[in-house]
């Protein structure tokens, strides 16, 4: 059944170009789906180690920077007199070192961050982000600065000439997306659910008991980290070349934050959880514009419901439903209190 | 190590260990034999689990020297200790409360685990297969400690002496040869007791070494093959059961009422 659904959930989502055709909302859901897989990526952390990456948005404007200039190509002088400077590379190469290179990032900060973990994580994790991003702001011979990165090339794919897909147009852009996101869906769900991922979570539930057994912190740590980092790179990979401009303000707190809020309301720890949380929040803007809510009451409204969720469903929204949803299969076993079904069936 | 033993597993030698200006541990040395169960026994802030975290690398030690089958443990990262067969359990209840006890085991399983990451990541066969096997052997562990029908209980909701059979088999999942228990039955009734001491023999048919740290001292004199007895960071008697139970310093500082009481 749960296989069932999964497909059926996939088969829409599939379906959603084909009889949406406003393509303002097309535009909200590929943006959406964007935030969505780095909210998952920064699940791996947050909600499988246990480590709060508060600069995670670095990552994400680290693929959207590096693709960009990749596919761009570059001049800059590193001194005075010694020029670097690279020619444009295609799109699927950008992307690609986007992604490596936002991990590359991952691995140094996890292994400078993990010496000291906890709340200097979190602290080095900002300093990080906030570093990046004046780098950003400040070499405007490498970035632009604040005049922005613009006229980024579009991904294609195949054979120039011969054949080959353009991702120019928004159906096209919104399936590259959910291909990603299900891709970085996949990834996570097996590494959390193999000895990497235990590690992870022996580490997050326990960690002298974990070392205790032989799990190495540092190593599994790190790896969820470059893993992570890798992740929300590759998001924002996907972000440069459809929105095609950047500037130093993807890497603005309050992205992180979002991220944050997306993982935390939607069930930390879950793999379905940022999936949910990402979806609702990232959608819940839009949908109050719609309905006419003015601007100012939105931002209310959002924060409202963010603290309810956190308030009544500390848990998070998935976790939260699950468990309504298992004890009420319980209460329709006939005769058979809740508590002796599971002990029944685990004998 | 020429001067040791051949049969010594763990040699320590020396060992000290300072907390700021207080010693909780002065000079201790003495050895664990291959295949023996050894208890460390002591009253209360005598250095017993300090000296037990010290060998496990959650402390260093300030002086001397801790040696495992050649190799020095001084220094080395509990992981470290752990992948050289040395397995410890708490002496506070320690299991990962939020998991299943099934999964609790499987976390014990990570060093026989042999997956990598780039191979997980593919979601190659061999790991698909190793699951299968990883869960197999932990519905066994299970059912070596007698848990078996708590594999899909949250830990949480264990009463508390199948919690330390818990702890057990997550440290028998590391594939210990010399297990450190930091009294396992505290806190357990006599007839828990009695099952674990059951548990315990079973443990020494499979060739583990084992260290105990303990108060129940009908336990101790039960399963011991020999018996250390430490009072204020200094060891003071090292004998079997029998010599211990006659040392006249041991009953001064330690046993005196205590086991007389156990023994009535």
């Amino acid at each position: 059944m749960k296989r069932g659904l999964t497909l059926a959930w996939l088969l829409f989502l599939a379906s959603v170009p084909l009889w949406l055709d406003n393509l303002y909302i097309l535009h909200v859901l590929i943006m959406t789906g964007i935030f969505v897989i780095a909210a998952m990526s920064l699940n791996l952390l947050l909600g499988y180690t246990g480590q709060l990456s508060l600069g995670h948005v670095a990552f994400f404007g680290i693929g959207a920077y590096v693709s960009s200039l990749t596919t761009l190509g570059f001049s800059v002088h590193l001194l005075p007199d010694w020029q670097v400077s690279a020619d444009p590379k295609p799109v699927w190469f950008g992307m690609l070192l986007g992604t490596v290179v936002a991990g590359l990032f991952g691995w140094a900060i996890g292994r400078l961050a993990f010496k000291v973990r906890g709340a200097y994580f979190v602290i080095v994790t900002i300093s990080f982000a906030e570093v990046i991003r004046l780098v950003a702001l400040n070499w405007v011979e490498l970035t632009q600065g604040p005049m922005a990165l613009n006229n980024i090339p579009y991904l294609r794919l195949g054979i120039p000439e011969v054949f080959e897909v353009a991702f120019l147009r928004k159906p096209a852009n919104y399936y590259l997306v959910l291909a990603v996101g299900i891709l970085c869906y996949i990834i996570i769900r097996r590494l959390v659910k193999s000895r990497a991922g235990r590690a992870m979570i022996a580490l997050r539930e326990n960690e002298p008991l974990a070392s205790s057994v032989g799990v190495d912190v540092t190593r599994y740590l790190v790896l969820a980290t470059v893993v992570s980092a890798a992740m929300a790179g590759a998001a924002g990979t996907l972000y440069a070349h459809y929105v095609r401009i950047v500037d130093p303000d993807v890497f603005l707190f309050i992205y992180t934050v979002t991220m944050v809020i997306m993982v935390i309301s939607g069930g930390k720890g879950t793999l379905a959880g940022p999936v949910v949380g990402g979806i609702i929040f990232g959608l819940l803007p839009e949908v109050l514009r719609s309905a006419r809510v003015p601007p100012e009451m939105q931002w209310v409204v959002y924060g409202v419901l963010m603290i309810l969720v956190v308030y009544f469903l500390p848990q998070g929204i998935v976790p939260a439903v699950r468990d309504w949803w298992l004890s009420r299969r319980a209460a329709d076993a006939p005769d058979v209190p809740a508590e002796a079904t599971t002990k029944a069936a685990s004998r | 190590m020429s001067q040791s033993p051949a049969s010594a597993e763990l040699i320590v030698k020396d060992l000290t260990i300072r907390f700021g200006g207080l010693t909780a541990v002065e000079g201790m040395t003495f050895e664990v034999n291959r295949g023996e169960v050894l208890s460390l026994i002591g009253p209360n802030g005598a250095g017993k689990t300090s000296a037990f975290n010290a060998i496990t690398g959650y402390i260093q030690a300030n002086g001397g020297s801790m040696t495992y089958q050649g190799t020095l443990l001084n220094g080395l990262k509990p992981n470290q200790i752990a992948e050289l067969g040395l397995v410890r359990t708490f002496q506070k209840t320690s299991v990962f409360m939020g998991q299943t006890v099934l999964d609790n085991v499987l976390h014990g399983l990570h060093l026989v685990s042999k997956q990598r990451p780039l191979a997980i990541i593919f979601g190659l066969p061999s790991v698909a297969r190793e699951e299968m096997e990883l869960a197999a052997e932990a519905h066994r562990i299970l059912g070596f400690v007698g848990l078996s029908g708590r594999a899909d209980w949250a830990a949480s909701s264990l009463p508390y002496g199948e919690l330390r059979l818990l702890e057990v088999a997550i440290a028998l999942a590391a594939k210990p040869k010399l297990l450190l228990l930091d009294e396992p039955v505290s806190g357990m009734n006599p007839s828990e007791t009695a099952s674990f001491m059951k548990i315990l023999a079973e443990i020494r048919k499979l060739d583990i070494t084992v260290l105990l740290v303990e108060h129940d001292m009908k336990m101790v004199m039960g399963v011991s093959d020999r018996v250390v007895c430490l009072n204020q960071g200094k060891i003071i008697a090292n004998g079997s059961p029998a010599e211990i139970q006659g040392n006249p310093e041991v009953i001064r500082a330690y046993l005196g009422e205590r086991y007389v009481r156990a023994q009535g």
